[in-house]
């Protein structure tokens, strides 16, 4: 255990503390998880969960050869994801519901830097017994064979999938051969075209991406407005050495050089694009102990949908940092180990919020940037009342065009939704009332769906 | 895909010959395929059948979390399908010796899909060519229609679950007409036993009078018989006019009813529509018997596959891989069901009864425990039984008449459930009960079961087409009805109502009791007492593509 994760809780709890609230505390305490960054499932199908498999879960071709039933890529007979969203437009303008979902097991590559992985998913609906229903005095059996009395234990399983079996990449595996590559940038275009995610160009916040300079800086030979006097000479030496009109190096006698109209270099004038970076994304996750499990899941996944969405709006001139907080934080390259680092360890916000006051001070990056800071988190905090983490954020709001702030709670965690910490102490702040195009707030449960997902993106972006 | 090479088909005729002799019946021609994975990407979206139309879900993933084999009932792992000849598909780096066991595997299922009689819409004609056919048709009325054949395939698709599949089959199965009159038919089969609900010596009564007056009369015997019929059953006559005017229809098939009533389909510019839609019914037909058989099929084929490969001579040198092989698809799961597994065990067990003659009435009026063991009539007839159920029964009718109590004790079976441990966190898997009832009631309750939904014929006439699902103790999943009710809407052409049975409380909270009790006191909570289940019936109604919902009224379920 972590000492100064101990000291802390012991700091708190001499202050007083619910027992409900010190149980949850002490769950992250003694975790015992750490930090690393969840390696790539090895095979999914490999879980005890397939032993609890159905009658109609196999077949000869797994069974006796081995073979896998592949998916069909929709890239061998639709081309882009693109035509399949336009499909799905149609869809809407002829008067049925959308079906194609993009949201899902979505999540950056590890190779390329603006590389995401989308799944198009779609369902199809029929009139069919709901097969999870079960009476309550039949539970969910199955069959078995061997040995055991009747009420004896034979197994077990973790009710919770181990760390790194499954937690943070965002769905199973199965869909491998769904999975396509698709730049950020894409999807932000799609987000922002089919999804009618709010465009920052219309609501006239956008300033222009690039500025011209003009500068003597473009080299020319021949001809121009400036001679470059040594630049020429050096073209000149060059050309006679070349030659053999220079007998002796330490005597240069310039007055025997020969000199081509071509050895004339010269300066132009000439308009030079200076790009400017004009957002600044700071991305803020909450890896905690609570964390673990679906509500990763829904910030991260919502995380690369703004990302993305912000990348199309910013046409790619969007720089992001990433940070991961506990108790502490601390910023991670890459959206790669942003996205794939295990949950462990207490909460606190307040950090998070410090470490980003301090990246933008340092860096002086409130003159040159919009700024963005995106938090997610399941709205517990050590810090319960926000005493350290209102402070930090009231500074953050002075420099910040948006600061977001998804909560995404665990169902039925405090008996009544709504009522976790932090969105308590935001509302008590009364920053959002007083700030609403500054600092937003978006509540889901654990159990959203990706078209709430994208709809908490309109209410943190528009 | 390319056919397998010369070697391996002389291996499979070889198969061929040894099956043959063994009982088995197949056609002579059989097309053999070596897959690669990426045939399979192509492959398995369309049910193995290489020539099935095309249709854009099967080029995205499908969210299948809730029922994955309720909503595709084709397996998209077969290695053999039913066609003519039948096709069966191989990895192309099989060592020999393990093709043997494979094609004797493949002759087998061959054998059951050509005999037994769930199968027999299919048997004459070829799935391939007509699927071909099919594809064609879809892919020029798309070039003519564009979206909209989509759309209704999509829409046909949404209830391709509710074909007449028995209706389909029992048409095929019916004795010729001519051999007994419907009044008779009427009389015995359905006014006795539904409109009267006579006793059994009553019944029998009224046969001995139907006999006698046969007797006396001859030809005229009939007439005469119900001449005094109408004494005593006045009503009889006038319901059984009734009968004959609504017994036609075919009530359980929605595909096949929107097709024949529907105003706006049989409109002269909608008429291409149902020309899609029986492509949609009739594929859905043809897989039908496919998931009903699961267990049989596989376990027939599993029999067969160790039955023949143990006696074939190419065995030699392989004994030990073949029987790793051969564990690895049949050995009985500690946890959870495995189809050749078990309908392997319970062909063995069905032989072997018959072989002692235990499938008699003697054996069944015996109690005594010693007795019942020694039992052995050496009658001898286990494989021709075996061949018999092989032709004519499905899962549900071999699993309801032959899972038993020795069968169960045999081998080791048991009902398993598994149990939150509140203090460890984990899910105690535990044998729940080794009874062969409920072993039994566990594996019916598991099979493929589509909803029931009638047709409110009566409705036919007016504007609104009116379903009722029965109630069979599970509701409907409710996040479906919407979008399929809205299918339904559009090829109907006007609103459609759906009365269907749910759950007054909240569902149960085994949804997501692993996070709740995650998050819950860790001390062990009292178990909470079951809930009593309140049902009561809805009314969906998809007007103008709007799904309103009303609750009819609150009921008690009669029936499970």
């Amino acid at each position: 255990m972590n000492p100064r994760l101990k000291a802390l809780f012991d700091s708190i709890k001499a202050q007083g503390v619910s027992p409900e609230r010190e149980r949850r505390l002490l769950q992250e305490l003694y975790s015992g998880n750490d930090h690393g960054l969840i390696p790539p499932p090895a095979n999914p199908l490999r879980r005890l969960d397939d032993a609890f498999a159905k009658l109609y879960g196999s077949g000869d071709l797994c069974a006796m050869q081995k073979m896998e039933a592949g998916q069909g890529s929709y890239t061998t007979s639709i081309r882009s994801l693109d035509e399949l969203l336009e499909r799905d437009n149609r869809r809407e303008q002829d008067g049925f519901p959308r079906k194609i979902r993009v949201g899902r097991m979505i999540k950056p590559g590890r190779g390329g830097d603006d590389q995401v992985v989308v799944v198009p998913t779609t369902v199809e609906e029929k009139l069919m017994h709901d097969p999870t229903f079960q009476p309550p005095e039949k539970g969910d059996s199955t069959g078995g064979s061997g040995d055991g009395d009747e009420g004896e234990v034979i197994g077990e399983q973790p009710v919770r999938p181990e760390p790194g079996e499954g937690t943070g990449e965002g769905g199973e595996g199965e869909g491998g051969a769904h999975e396509v590559e698709s730049s950020a940038y894409d999807l932000g275009r799609i987000l922002s075209e089919k999804f009618q995610l709010p465009n920052l160009k219309e609501k006239g916040k956008k300033r222009s991406l690039t500025r011209y300079t003009y500068d003597l800086t473009d080299k020319n030979r021949g001809f121009g407005q400036v001679l470059d006097k040594k630049a020429t000479l050096r073209s000149v030496l060059k050309t006679n050495i070349a030659l053999g009109n220079i007998p002796d190096f330490n005597d240069v006698d310039t007055t025997r050089l020969l000199i081509s109209p071509n050895d004339k270099v010269y300066r132009v004038l000439s308009k030079e694009k200076d790009y400017e970076s004009q957002a600044m994304v700071f991305f803020l996750r909450d890896y905690s102990g609570s964390m673990d499990g679906k509500p990763t899941d829904i910030v991260v996944t919502q995380h690369v949908l703004i990302y993305s969405w912000l990348l199309f709006q910013y046409e790619k001139q969007v720089e992001t940092r990433f940070i991961l907080h506990d108790t502490e934080a601390r910023e991670v390259p890459d959206f790669y180990s942003y996205y794939n680092s295990k949950v462990a360890g207490g909460t606190k916000v307040a950090a998070a919020y410090q470490l980003v006051n301090k990246i933008v001070d340092k860096e002086n990056l409130a003159e040159d940037y919009n700024i963005y800071v995106f938090h997610g988190t399941d709205g517990d905090d050590w810090d319960s009342s926000g005493k350290e983490a209102i402070p930090e954020l009231e500074k953050m709001l002075k420099y910040t065009s948006r600061t977001g702030v998804t909560i995404a709670e665990r169902v039925g965690s405090m008996g009544n939704a709504g009522n976790t910490e932090v969105q308590r102490y935001l509302n008590q702040s009364g920053l959002l009332e007083a700030h609403p195009d500054l600092i937003r707030l978006d509540v889901m449960g654990e159990d959203a769906g990706e078209p709430r997902i994208i709809e908490g993106i309109k209410t943190l972006i528009s | 895909m390319e056919l397998i090479d010369q070697h391996t088909k002389k291996i499979m005729e070889g198969c061929k010959e040894r099956a043959r002799d063994a009982g088995l019946r197949f056609d002579n021609e059989s097309l053999e395929y070596i897959v690669t994975n990426r045939d399979m990407l192509e492959l398995s979206p369309k049910v193995m059948i290489p020539t099935l139309y095309d249709y854009w879900v099967q080029d995205v993933e499908v969210l299948k979390e809730k029922g994955r084999y309720e909503l595709y009932p084709g397996n998209p792992y077969e290695t053999v399908i039913n066609t003519r000849p039948a096709i069966s598909f191989y990895n192309d780096n099989n060592p020999d010796w393990l093709n043997v066991m494979i094609f004797y595997h493949v002759l087998a299922h061959i054998d059951f899909f050509q005999n037994n009689t769930f199968f027999r819409h299919t048997w004459d004609f070829d799935l391939t060519g007509r699927a071909l056919a099919d594809k064609r048709l879809i892919a020029k009325l798309r070039s003519e229609k564009g979206r909209w054949v989509d759309y209704v395939i999509e829409f046909s698709r949404g209830i391709d679950n509710l074909v007449g599949y028995f209706d389909e089959l029992s048409q095929l199965h019916r004795p010729s007409r001519a051999s007994c009159s419907q009044r008779l038919d009427y009389y015995f089969d359905v006014f006795l036993q539904q409109v009267k609900k006579v006793k059994t010596s009553q019944y029998v009564k009224e046969i001995d009078r139907f006999n006698e007056s046969r007797r006396k009369f001859g030809e005229l015997g009939e007439q005469t018989f119900f001449v005094d019929t109408a004494t005593k059953y006045p009503e009889f006559e006038a319901l059984f006019e009734k009968s004959r005017r609504t017994a036609k229809g075919r009530k359980r098939d929605l595909l096949q009813f929107l097709m024949d009533h529907s105003e706006f389909l049989n409109k002269e510019e909608n008429q291409w529509m149902k020309t899609v839609m029986e492509i949609v019914r009739k594929t859905s037909i043809y897989f039908q018997p496919q998931i009903r058989t699961k267990i049989m099929n596989e376990g027939w084929a599993s029999y067969w596959h160790e039955k023949l490969y143990m006696q074939d001579e190419r065995i030699r040198g392989h004994e030990i891989e073949f029987a790793r092989a051969h564990a690895k698809v049949t050995a009985l799961p500690r946890v959870g069901m495995n189809p050749y597994a078990l309908g392997m065990r319970l062909f063995y067990f069905i032989e072997e009864t018959a072989d002692k003659g235990m499938l008699s009435y003697d054996f069944e009026r015996l109690h005594d425990i010693r007795k019942r063991e020694k039992y052995d009539r050496n009658v001898g007839t286990g494989m021709k039984t075996i061949f018999d159920l092989r032709e004519n029964l499905c899962d549900f009718m071999f699993v309801n008449s032959f899972v038993n109590q020795d069968f169960v004790d045999k081998n080791k079976l048991f009902v398993a459930d598994k149990r939150m441990n509140q203090t460890r966190m984990t899910w105690e898997f535990y044998v729940k009960s080794r009874k062969a009832e409920d072993y039994r009631q566990m594996l019916l309750d598991s099979l493929y079961h589509p909803p029931c939904i009638d047709i409110d014929e009566e409705s036919s006439a007016g504007k609104t087409l009116k379903l009722n699902h029965r109630f069979e103790g599970k509701p409907l999943v409710t996040e479906y009805i919407a979008n399929t009710m809205l299918g339904i809407e559009f090829l109907w052409g006007g609103p459609v109502q759906l009365e269907t049975s749910e759950v007054e409380a909240a569902a149960p909270s085994e949804v997501n009791s692993g996070a709740a009790a995650f998050w819950s006191t860790p001390m062990p909570a009292a178990p909470e007492p079951p809930k009593e289940l309140k049902w009561r019936r809805v009314l969906y109604e998809m007007k103008d593509r709007q799904l309103s919902r009303v609750i009819v009224t609150p009921f008690t379920p009669s029936a499970t």
